[in-house]
């Protein structure tokens, strides 16, 4: 008791204590992170997002959907069978923020890329529902009727290079130009759109009036890309990863 | 007010010589402090005109407005009162009283917002289909308001008054405490309606956009000084327990909301950032974060105010000083390196798993340490909690920290983990802890604290305390037992097999399973409510002054400080 008197006594004291005990833990969690090799996997695949599918991901982060779906297969029989092989690290290396989530009131996303057509995820967000009908999840009718804010998108990319994802200046070039490619499969700049980001696959919703972009789409072409990057084929299991 | 009364109020007259040497520099160093004041209020009045005028979007320029608006309000308030004399022997309440009706009128929001949620899992309709209603966008509503606006509040009301009498010292600086709270208000209207307009950066707890993080940090490192120079100022050699709590909570709090948040703005004119982490580190940094937002936010902050209040309710001294020391020390030790339970078998490398389910094990010992320490002081004492409803509120809340310190320790067992994991298993936890705990306790220290601040014989109504615990711990056990079983039976539905091996139910079937239970929490969850506005009414009552109906089955220490019989009993 005596020897703690100088905590008692003296507020620097105390706060200094409490700084350097509260930090150890988070160093010594975290900073590893960053220089242990093992800590992402070596992959085959991965790209960043096309605009296109970056502003779908960034309405997704908007609407919350992170409440109710996670984006983390876990390495568990039954999560493998269920949703498919286990997540990478690798496969949220460019996601910021990531969106592992940690509630499934709704099933996981992580590879939920390919699994429906586009126009079942756009009869899905308008009204769970009418393709689900015990759905508890709400309905996002309101993306289907708001216009893509195309111009806000380019700022969003150059902003995300300067975190740390390897967009070209190619790519910040043309992400107008990308984002029309995206909506328009059988056209020249779709094939430019996938020289730049590999295996992008074009959004096609039955019956729609305009050719300018919704939310609706953006979201259906993130829902799309999810789990769909990396080549499994190439992809090593026992290589070096702490797991 | 007498003389007697002041003299009970006046602690601070004890250091009189040093009084009397600065009065010729005082009048100058407050002219300054209200100049400054008032520059800082227009500084950000500037700043959310420019926002409100040149936004890019419409969220940063509605909050540009709400920012310049909070700032004129607050210049308005400093020059109306900067002439009127202070007392400077008195404590400081001013601040306190209007965080503890903030705390009232955010939590009774807050528990709104979070039974919404809970019928719109029983009943999507309704999410009425419209972007500000859907559960998503009310989801972070609900927990930034009882987190931070509803439990923020309490603890800076609390911090605020326990400070000041346990140095038996006035608060820091005139204007500052007043900041402190009018900003920290004005930050969780910008992070709530922000949430309402889509605005958000896509991490639990941690949703507010740069701008407002921007804010907090700067009322947040206020509140640090404040707090400090508060204790730098006081006339007890010992810094009393309850304040290491209280210091170590600030401190972690800001550590953790720096660097959680570090973002990169696409604009300084607009409401969007990107985080500067990605993938497996950000989710390692967000649950550093998360877990501790729940260790030093609801967890050492409210142990500061059972360190006061329960022991001053019952007027008996703490169980085990030794007991604290070794407590606090190992508590805020160990937490720091829980985080990585959020991760179990997720992409996180195992020993980073290993490591947080380790640490979650150990922190068991520290949590109950606090449970003891605070359970034990009721030695003696143990008849008030038949004839004390209030200290009934806080023994429950110590005996719920208890349970739930002990559940979360055994659902970070990975193991455990793999069936609980992203079922309602979690939310039941949470709830355990965040409405018996720290909820209950709060409520205790609201019981106690409102009488003593606006100088009341006691509160207007013991019997609707009574009824109040009654509704809300009826309310909670429904809440938790639903949603014990609904995430055990859906964890347990997600790995069954049938005969031939294949998983037995598709996903949509386990989520029918659950329609039960979400109703019977929403019920839960009601009963919460209709205690909360019973509280609001009593509270409502004893500040207009109402002349309590039951005074005689109330202790004498319901009574604020300067009306209270010497005698005891």
């Amino acid at each position: 008791m005596k020897k703690h008197e100088p905590f008692e006594k003296n507020s620097l004291i105390l706060l200094i204590g409490i700084l350097v005990v509260v930090a150890i833990g988070g160093i010594v969690q975290i900073a590893p992170l960053y220089w242990v090799e093992s800590t992402i996997e070596k992959v085959k695949g991965m790209r960043p997002y096309t605009p296109l599918e970056q502003a779908g991901r960034d309405i997704y982060i908007r609407e919350g959907c992170y409440g109710c779906h996670s984006q983390m297969i876990r390495t568990l029989r039954d999560e493998v069978e269920r949703y498919g092989h286990y997540s990478l690290a690798a496969e949220s290396m460019y996601d910021h923020p990531f969106q592992w989530g940690s509630k499934r009131t709704g099933p996981d996303l992580a590879r939920v890329g390919g699994k429906y057509s586009d126009q079942w995820h756009a009869d899905h967000l308008v009204n769970p529902r009418s393709v689900v009908p015990e759905s508890i999840m709400p309905g996002y009718p309101w993306l289907s009727e708001t216009p893509l804010n195309v111009e806000a998108i380019e700022g969003r990319l150059k902003t995300l290079r300067m975190v740390g994802v390897p967009y070209t200046d190619e790519m910040i070039a043309n992400v107008r130009a990308d984002i029309a490619a995206q909506l328009n499969p059988d056209s020249r700049p779709a094939r430019a759109l996938a020289n730049r980001y590999a295996k992008a696959k074009a959004i096609k919703i039955d019956g729609k009036k305009t050719e300018a972009a919704s939310e609706l789409e953006a979201l259906i072409a993130y829902m799309q890309v999810l789990g769909t990057m990396v080549d499994f084929a190439t992809f090593d299991q026992s290589g070096p990863n702490l797991r | 007010m007498s003389n007697a009364e002041k003299a009970l109020r006046a602690p601070v007259r004890e250091g009189k010589g040093l009084m009397d040497k600065k009065a010729s520099t005082s009048e100058e160093w407050q002219a300054f402090g209200d100049t400054l004041a008032v520059a800082s209020g227009a500084i950000f009045a500037a700043v959310g005109s420019v926002w409100a005028l040149a936004g890019h979007d419409d969220p940063i320029r509605f909050h540009g407005l709400v920012l310049a608006l909070g700032a004129v309000i607050g210049i308005g308030y400093v020059l109306l009162n900067a002439r009127l004399p202070i007392d400077s022997s008195s404590y400081n309440d001013g601040p306190i009283k209007f965080a503890t009706l903030a705390s009232l009128f955010w939590g009774l929001a807050g528990f709104i917002v979070g039974d919404v949620l809970a019928w719109q899992l029983a009943f999507p309709a309704l999410n009425l289909d419209l972007p500000w209603t859907s559960f998503g966008r009310l989801r972070p509503l609900h927990t930034s308001a009882v987190i931070f606006a509803f439990g923020g509040n309490v603890l800076i009301a609390t911090a605020f008054y326990v400070v000041q009498r346990t140095c038996h010292a006035r608060l820091a600086g005139r204007w500052s405490p007043w900041f402190v709270v009018w900003g920290y208000n004005v930050f969780i209207a910008i992070a709530g309606t922000g949430y309402l307009l889509g605005v958000t950066q896509g991490k639990e707890y941690a949703e507010p956009e740069w701008y407002a993080d921007l804010f907090l940090t700067i009322v947040w490192v206020v509140f640090l000084l404040v707090f400090l120079a508060t204790l730098a100022k006081r006339k007890e050699p010992h810094i009393y327990v309850a304040n290491w709590f209280y210091l170590a909570f600030i401190l972690t709090v800001a550590m953790l909301h720096l660097v959680n948040n570090a973002t990169l703005p696409v604009s300084f004119l607009g409401s969007q950032s990107y985080i500067i982490y990605a993938g497996v580190q950000d989710a390692m940094t967000q649950w550093w974060y998360g877990h501790n937002a729940v260790g030093f936010f609801l967890t050492a902050g409210f142990l500061g105010i059972m360190y006061y209040f329960v022991p001053k309710r019952v007027e008996r001294p703490v169980y085990s000083y030794r007991l604290s020391i070794v407590h606090f020390w190992t508590l805020i030790f160990l937490y720091i390196w829980a985080g990585p339970h959020h991760l179990h078998y997720t992409a996180l490398p195992d020993w980073a798993q290993t490591l947080g389910m380790t640490f979650s094990i150990m922190l068991w010992m520290p949590s109950w340490g606090g449970m003891i320490n605070g359970l034990m002081t009721l030695s003696g004492a143990w008849d008030k909690l038949r004839t004390d409803a209030v200290v009934r509120l806080l023994v429950v809340s110590v005996a719920f920290y208890g349970m739930s310190t002990f559940e979360g320790p055994m659902m970070s067992i990975k193991a455990v983990n793999s069936l609980s994991h992203y079922t309602d298993w979690t939310i039941g936890h949470v709830h355990s802890g965040a409405l018996g705990w720290v909820a209950m306790v709060s409520f205790g220290a609201i019981y106690c604290l409102v009488p003593w601040l606006w100088g009341r014989q006691g509160l207007y109504s013991m019997r609707l305390v009574e009824w109040h615990f009654w509704t809300a711990t009826i309310g909670i056990l429904l809440y938790i037992t639903a949603m014990w079983v609904s995430g055990i039976t859906q964890g347990l539905m997600w790995r069954a097999y049938d005969r031939l091996g294949f998983l037995q139910y598709s996903f949509i079937e386990t989520v029918e399973a659950m329609k039960p239970y979400y109703m019977i929490r929403a019920v839960g969850g009601l009963l919460f409510i209709v205690g909360a506005l019973i509280m609001v009414f009593n509270v409502w009552k004893t500040v207009r002054g109402d002349a309590p109906v039951d005074l005689r089955d109330q202790p004498r220490i319901a009574a604020a400080p300067e009306l209270r019989p010497t005698a005891a009993e």
